[in-house]
């Protein structure tokens, strides 16, 4: 394990009551490293990333996260959680809040970052996103594509290290699709330590430093994005490849 | 193949059938010949029920009067009952000469109400924290006195629509905090919490109210030799603020349901821990959805204090029934329909108050979610 390493899975296990859901995932991951995930549903990705700040509890093995070692201790999960920022397939936007208080109520309570501030702050972050004109608006007025937007603006305020997208493009409506990864491919260039759940593959090929492929909770196979899309080596990954490939 | 193209058709206006007054009535009253023969139907029915009204209610009515005999005409209303005993009735048995002391609370409680139906601007917040803190330290001063001296006035003694009120505030205003951290508990992850207020739920919706007010007041020193230490109106409270607490715990666990895991899963993602997660995010949505259901509990509480009767208490129907059994008034049965519909009529003012309020709410919380 290299200095440079903020995330390590060792022999990690985990189980939905009798389900084996994650079967002895060993992965390192670089500061600065982009790696997608992508693979059949149900085959523990999403599942994987969860893992990293808590929000699912593996039961065997290590996790190392930003050299803090994850177990059931709440003050380590707190300090964990500001770290990593996460964004959802169902965006998961505050509905109650308008999108400025979306981005300003993680800095205010977890950060403790003075309300002003937070607001400046807030309003850089919608800029980089390009949807500062919505600021005072509420996320049911939003479309998907701005909604995805925000979300990511709004864990990006937390000032993460490291940053997970669980299928972030899967709910979206297709013409909207592009303005969301666009984002993605702007904070992969800035050097973000990136984990993507997705099946867009011309994401993968230009922003991943590394594609995962999992199936039924194991890790089965591990490349460089063009090389695994152009010839993966195992059967599983051609077929799945196969089928993506036939749906575009 | 050819494409083949449509023409872009520009909108028209809506057929002039369905636009204005007429085209309103006609689509709504007189559709086809049966609709127009029910319209006709109702109309006629309507217009005999609101001719009787009217002619019971106000035309042939005694407003004024001091006893049952200033009102022989059995066919129109007799509000001279009311007229003679409102006193009665708004104040209970609390002393004449300290009628004020009501008056300030009165006027206390509805300054509290205006301060929630109207905006602000910036002091809203502030004027409305204070009333809520104010209001209930106030009232108690007030009403109950043997402070800053004022004299005191046993609970026992409140009566009519001022009991009826204390009540149902008391009930409402406790049971909402308490039902809230019963929801909480509940759904708690910790499974001695949750059982242990799954039960005290349980418990208390499973038992008639009847049954728990007669234990409160009758049996608990019997069992609690302390609890006749306690004043019986206060147990009476003290009952009231319990069983409904389980009602609205559940009113509010349903709203809790109602929020989906992902807002759960985006503010522990963001780093908040249970109590933020809960009180910037889960709640004021929780609490927003409850809304419906939350008044709905509300109306049944209110109109549910009439059960103190049952334990000796004069709350406005009580009181009301008492005045029908009084001397002066003893003899004609329609005296009764009078004395109801107005016990009625000022059920409904504030129920009805309730629900509009509660319908201001709803969609003020529309607006936001569209």
């Amino acid at each position: 394990m290299s200095d440079d390493t903020i995330i390590s899975f060792d022999k990690v296990n985990k189980w939905f009551g009798d389900f084996h859901v994650l079967r002895d995932i060993d992965v390192l991951v670089a500061k600065g490293e982009r790696i997608v995930i992508c693979g059949p549903s149900g085959s523990g990705k999403s599942t994987l990333i969860r893992c990293i700040n808590r929000l699912e509890a593996h039961q065997k093995g290590t996790i190392i996260v930003d050299g803090i070692e994850l177990i059931d201790d709440l003050k380590n999960i707190d300090s964990i959680r500001s770290e990593v920022g996460m964004v959802f397939q169902s965006f998961n936007l505050f509905p109650h809040m308008t999108v400025k208080d979306n981005l300003v109520i993680g800095q205010y309570l977890v950060r403790r970052v003075p309300k002003s501030e937070a607001e400046e702050i807030a309003m850089t972050y919608l800029e980089r996103v390009k949807i500062s004109d919505q600021a005072d608006k509420y996320p049911a007025q939003l479309s998907g594509g701005q909604q995805q937007r925000v979300a990511i603006a709004r864990s990006l305020c937390m000032k993460p290290k490291i940053m997970l997208f669980d299928e972030v493009t899967s709910a979206l409506d297709p013409e909207m699709v592009k303005e969301v990864l666009d984002v993605m491919v702007d904070l992969a260039q800035e050097g973000m330590t990136m984990l993507v759940v997705t099946h867009e593959m011309g994401f993968a090929r230009t922003v991943a430093d590394r594609v995962i492929f999992m199936d039924e909770g194991q890790i089965i196979e591990e490349n460089t994005p063009d090389a695994f899309f152009d010839n993966p080596a195992s059967e599983r990954a051609q077929n799945f490849i196969g089928q993506v490939l036939h749906h575009l | 193949m050819e494409p083949i193209l449509a023409p872009f058709k520009m909108p028209q206006p809506a057929p002039y059938q369905s636009k204005g007054l007429l085209g309103w009535l006609r689509i709504n009253f007189f559709s086809s010949w049966f609709n127009s023969l029910i319209t006709l139907v109702l109309i006629y029915i309507i217009f005999n029920l609101a001719n009787f009204l009217i002619h019971w209610a106000f035309i042939n009515a005694v407003w004024f009067g001091d006893s049952a005999k200033s009102c022989p005409d059995i066919n129109a209303a007799c509000w001279a009952f009311v007229t003679d005993r409102w006193r009665l009735f708004v104040y209970g048995l609390y002393p004449n000469e300290l009628y004020w002391r009501v008056n300030i609370v009165y006027a206390l409680a509805a300054l509290t109400i205006i301060s929630f139906l109207y905006s602000y601007g910036r002091w809203t917040k502030y004027f409305r924290i204070t009333m809520i803190i104010i209001f209930p330290i106030t009232a108690y001063i007030f009403l109950v006195g043997d402070a800053f001296d004022l004299k005191y006035v046993a609970p026992e003694e409140f009566g009519g629509l001022l009991l009826t009120l204390v009540i149902a505030s008391i009930a409402i205003l406790g049971s909402i905090p308490l039902g809230l951290i019963l929801a909480l508990g509940r759904t708690s992850d910790l499974k001695v919490i949750s059982k242990v207020c799954t039960y005290f739920i349980e418990f208390w919706r499973g038992v008639p109210h009847i049954v728990i007010i007669v234990m409160f007041v009758a049996l608990l020193p019997i069992f609690i030799p302390d609890g006749a230490g306690i004043d019986v109106v206060v147990r009476a409270f003290i009952a009231f603020a319990a069983f409904n607490s389980a009602y609205m715990a559940e009113v509010f666990r349903g709203g809790l349901q109602s929020i989906p895991i992902g807002q759960f899963e985006a503010s522990r993602a963001i780093g908040m821990s249970y109590w933020k997660m809960m009180g910037y995010i889960i709640l004021p949505q929780a609490i927003r959805n409850s809304i419906p259901a939350l008044m709905n509990t509300c109306i049944m509480i209110f109109k549910e204090t009439t059960i103190v009767m049952l334990i000796g208490f004069s709350d406005l129907l009580g009181i009301i029934q008492l005045s029908l059994e009084s001397s002066d008034w003893i003899v004609p049965p329609h005296i009764f329909s009078s004395a109801y519909t107005f016990a009625a009529l000022i059920y409904f003012i504030f129920t009805f108050g309730m629900s509009k309020y509660s319908r201001r709410l709803e969609n003020r919380s529309n607006i936001e979610q569209q």
